[in-house]
């Protein structure tokens, strides 16, 4: 049936702070990081104004879109997407073809110092997914929330 | 693919409303929209024509309340019902837990919703999914309308699986969240078994 993807709080930590440095190392507004189904994994930044949901779902659509461009032009996937402004830019990379990296930043930063910083954080985000993979992957390293949950648990959910 | 975020305590999970054009996928996110508690959702996004036919797709983040201390959020997603929107279809039925097939009972639909159900098959297999085994429920919309196929027929034709069905008036809600139940709680099932 369908992979789960899990997160544990050791990996969560990790993830968040190379986010944090991310967002202050490229003077960003926001770092989001999204996988690509759409679903939030972690956010850094001045996001109290942002429905971050939403731009999650969307990114994720813009992922699967352009990489469907890609494959009908002969490309495997178009990794970096650049989406400029007046005021707000959104630079979108995709990390070892299994997570969304989306940096939002404005005249304070510049595509170059994104760039840069980008590429550094997306290494160290690769190893810590394959890191949650290879966890994922031992035996009894998936998820044991669900083994836990009883059918009245679910039944509870959906009383009116 | 569901997601499971432990820091967080989250569970949240995808489903797509798939059916023919004009079925009435994005008029059961619209209604369910309006009738929830804006605390437990998200805004609805629709990429959509000027005519307002689904162009890509519509989205609509749920809260479903607590299991076990964990937050249960349901994605829910259409699809573009046009034919050939179907290179977008594929796209977002990419990580999908659970399907809602949404049938319309008008008789000059029947051939429509038969294409449309094959066509969900193929593309799910193209995804790794099989639609025998994934949870999946039928709604068999348009209810109110004149000149409609009998629920049992539409039954035979589409529902050889089984699976929960419903009859559904999307405007004004009859069977929507009835539907929407089923599925949900098919997809927090089958991640039990997984589990």
């Amino acid at each position: 049936m369908n992979p789960q993807m899990v997160m544990h709080e050791a990996e969560y930590h990790r993830i968040t702070e190379v986010c944090d440095r991310l967002t202050r190392e490229a003077n960003a507004r926001v770092v989001f990081l999204v996988d690509k189904n759409g679903q939030l994994i972690a956010s850094s930044g001045s996001t109290q104004d942002i429905d971050t949901v939403s731009l999650a779902s969307l990114t994720a659509g813009n992922i699967a879109a352009t990489g469907g461009l890609a494959r009908l032009i002969g490309e495997k996937e178009f990794s970096i997407l650049f989406h400029e402004g007046e005021r707000d830019n959104l630079h979108i990379s995709i990390v070892g073809q299994r997570v969304i990296l989306v940096v939002l930043f404005d005249a304070r930063s510049s595509l170059g110092l994104v760039r840069l910083r980008v590429k550094k954080a997306s290494e160290e985000l690769n190893a810590i997914f394959e890191h949650l993979q290879r966890k994922a992957e031992l035996p009894g390293g998936a998820n044991t929330l669900f083994a836990e949950i009883t059918d009245e648990d679910i039944d509870n959910l959906f009383k009116e | 693919m569901s997601f499971i975020n432990y820091p967080l305590r989250e569970i949240t999970c995808k489903i797509v409303y798939y059916g023919p054009g004009l079925c009435g996928k994005t008029t059961n996110l619209q209604y369910i929209y309006a009738k929830t508690n804006p605390a437990a959702r998200g805004n609805m996004i629709s990429l959509a024509t000027e005519t307002e036919r689904t162009l890509f797709f519509d989205f609509l983040p749920l809260g479903l309340g607590e299991i076990r201390g964990f937050k249960t959020r349901f994605h829910l997603y259409t699809v573009p019902g046009q034919v050939f929107y179907d290179a977008s279809r594929k796209l977002i039925l990419k990580g999908v837990d659970g399907v809602v097939f949404v049938a319309d009972s008008q008789e000059d639909r029947l051939d429509a919703n038969l294409e449309s159900a094959e066509n969900l098959r193929i593309n799910l297999a193209e995804q790794g999914y099989d639609l025998d085994k994934i949870p999946y429920v039928i709604q068999y919309n348009k209810r109110d309308l004149p000149n409609i196929v009998p629920t049992e027929e539409l039954s035979r034709l589409i529902n050889y699986r089984k699976v929960p069905e419903f009859n559904a008036i999307a405007p004004t809600g009859v069977g929507v969240f009835d539907t929407l139940k089923a599925v949900a709680k098919q997809v927090l099932a089958e991640m039990k078994k997984g589990g």
